[in-house]
């Protein structure tokens, strides 16, 4: 029933065990550095800052699917509102860059709350469905509300030229400088994400997805846990959206689409459910197959689609998981 | 007078949501009937019904006839949720409810993207047929034939699978399948093609609906994606796994639209989803859910 790829608990350790260990109490670092050379390894700037933003929201996503077992259909609309949030708020209210990001990433928080407190009712297969209902009520929403969000053109003019950090005006426009300023934020979120799954919460969580009716037996409130993460996954993945907003200038009404949930789940997948690091190497898969495939032909989701069925039927794991287990039985 | 708008008026969207409604159901019931012996929420369930919408103009083409693709089209699209359920669904059983879920999903664009190819990007049509054209008085109002011919012609359908399922031989071993697949196991009968008739009978209807909606909105690749999330809307709301609530759900569903649509054209989609909300509040397992379907 479990959807896990990372539980090496259970194995004798060797020496290859050990070496995991430790790789495993370092991986906020690890994946720093990682992030860290990435522009260099991609062929341009700009799909870089893409894999980080789509990265940070395969991994709020992968906390409530990989980590807690619930799979969502509807991260959309924390991805969606943080970008909106945070683009009307400096697009039409003119405040300021780091203004926006904070309540870009409060205004998909709330959204999150909502939204977990109906569809935590259900359990199972209903949530994935419930999800996708809801966000959905919000795309319409928003689509309606044309005064205020643009409509089917999608919200323009989030335009952030420079920004200024202790002093630094620092040229947002520059691709390199845009990265980092990005990075900044996604570190900060991988950081907590980190210490959170290392804390007693996170150990409840694995309980949960392991065996929910022992975890309730035990005396965790599993409705509240689940609301819990609910609502910190929809603040990393609204945290994603208004970093998006400023990435792209614009935001899209196809943000909100529940397509765009099932982005997560894919990228998610690819990279290995469950694992830290799985949701980062997803991104780019993705986002790299998806730039290499629509240069050659316009049916690129033909091949996205195709790789996926494969990735569902033969390696569940994802890369980053099969890695992880491969590493493991050695 | 109510609102600002006659009783007539009022009573002519009420058949109008009917009509809407009677989509919807043919949709649900493809899902609920899937999911309450599979297992599996179809993913694909939206992109089977634009499938259906793309063979009926296609068979309409080739043959000039509206009745002969609306008896082969379910026939064509069940028989590729054949080939589905074989070879791609069938190797994910017991391996997690989530997986067949994954795999419909990315189904889902391999049919979009497929659809593209053969028929191209630009939508299509599929003419009412001649016989159905014009409008009949209902003594409230001058009502469109071919949406008269949906409720009648869905009615039909639900009273034969209803047939098929509760008062057949077939359906005694779907219904015995469903309640206990193993014991059906261990008394000889084949529960894997019980499984495969079954995705092929909610696919084919699935289908059904994607030739019967052609006429009223056009024919897009695209078409079956909202369509899905409103069939989820209906399957919530009136409970996975029966067939009854997917009838009360779709018609209920059908008829908010029409009612919104009358006083605010704009909300008409937000309306139905506010529906699934109250109902998730008051009632989570759905009008006619079982008390046990959720897990």
């Amino acid at each position: 029933m479990s959807l896990t790829a990372n539980s090496s608990r259970d194995t004798v350790p060797g020496s290859t065990t050990l070496w995991l260990e430790s790789a495993r109490k370092h991986r906020f670092a690890l994946t720093l550095v990682f992030l860290l050379i990435l522009p260099w390894l991609m062929p341009y700037e700009a799909l870089a800052v893409n894999i980080l933003i789509m990265g940070l929201y395969a991994l709020g996503f992968n906390l409530v699917f990989g980590y807690t077992g619930l799979l969502s259909f509807g991260h959309a609309a924390f991805l969606g509102t943080g970008a909106y949030a945070c683009g009307i708020a400096i697009a039409t209210y003119g405040i300021g860059w780091f203004g926006g990001i904070v309540i870009g990433t409060a205004v998909a928080t709330l959204t999150a709350a909502v939204m977990g407190v109906l569809a935590i009712r259900t359990r199972g297969i209903y949530f994935a469905m419930v999800t996708l209902a809801l966000s959905m009520c919000v795309y319409y929403g928003l689509y309606q509300m044309q005064w205020l969000t643009g409509g089917e053109n999608g919200l323009r003019g989030v335009n952030v030229k420079t920004i200024s950090v202790l002093g630094l005006e620092l040229p947002f426009i520059n691709p390199t400088v845009k990265y980092y300023v990005v990075l900044a934020f996604v570190a900060t979120a991988i950081w907590l994400f980190s210490r959170l799954l290392a804390s007693p919460f996170g150990a409840v969580l694995e309980a949960i997805r392991e065996n929910e009716e022992r975890a309730k037996a035990c005396g965790y409130d599993v409705a509240r846990t689940k609301l819990v993460v609910f609502i910190i996954s929809g603040a990393i993945c609204g945290l994603a959206g208004a970093l998006n907003a400023l990435h792209l200038s614009i935001v899209p009404i196809e943000t909100l689409h529940y397509t765009t949930s099932g982005q997560a789940v894919m990228m998610a997948l690819l990279g290995g459910m469950g694992t830290f690091f799985g949701p980062f190497i997803g991104a780019a898969t993705f986002l790299l197959i998806q730039d290499v495939a629509s240069s050659m032909t316009n049916h690129w989701q033909l091949f996205v689609g195709m790789i996926f069925i494969g990735f569902v039927l033969f390696f569940p794991r994802g890369i980053w998981g099969s890695i992880l287990h491969w590493l493991e039985g050695r | 007078m109510i609102g600002g708008f006659t009783l007539d008026l009022i009573a002519l969207q009420l058949v109008t949501g009917v009509a809407l409604g009677a989509i919807y159901v043919l949709l649900a019931i493809g899902l609920s009937l899937i999911f309450g012996l599979l297992n599996v929420v179809n993913f694909a369930h939206g992109a089977f019904f634009m499938v259906g919408a793309y063979v009926g103009v296609f068979l309409f083409g080739l043959t000039g006839n509206f009745w002969v693709s609306l008896v082969i089209t379910p026939l064509m699209v069940g028989g590729l949720g054949l080939v589905v359920e074989r070879f791609l669904v069938r190797p994910l059983y017991g391996r997690g409810i989530d997986y067949p879920l994954l795999l419909t999903f990315g189904l889902s664009y391999v049919m979009v993207e497929a659809v593209r190819i053969t028929f191209g990007l630009t939508g299509l049509r599929l003419p009412t047929p001649p016989e159905l054209r014009g409008a009949v008085n209902l003594g409230i109002g001058y009502f469109p034939l071919y949406r008269l011919f949906l409720i009648a012609f869905t009615g039909f359908i639900v009273a034969a699978l209803w047939y098929f399922i509760e008062r057949t031989r077939y359906g005694l071993i779907i219904r015995a399948g469903a309640s206990d697949p193993e014991i059906v196991q261990v008394l000889g009968i084949d529960i894997a093609r019980v499984w495969l008739v079954v995705f092929a009978i909610g696919t084919g209807v699935a289908g059904l609906s994607g030739i019967l909606a052609a006429p009223l909105q056009g024919v897009t690749p695209e078409m079956g994606v909202p369509v899905l999330a409103e069939a989820f809307v209906v399957t919530v709301v009136g409970g996975m796994g029966s067939l009854g609530g997917a009838v009360i759900a779709g018609l209920l569903v059908g008829i908010v639209v029409a009612m919104t649509s009358l006083v605010a054209p704009d909300m008409a989609k937000v309306a139905i989803f506010t529906l699934m909300a109250v109902v998730l509040l008051v009632r989570p397992r759905g009008i006619m859910g079982r008390a046990g379907g959720m897990g």
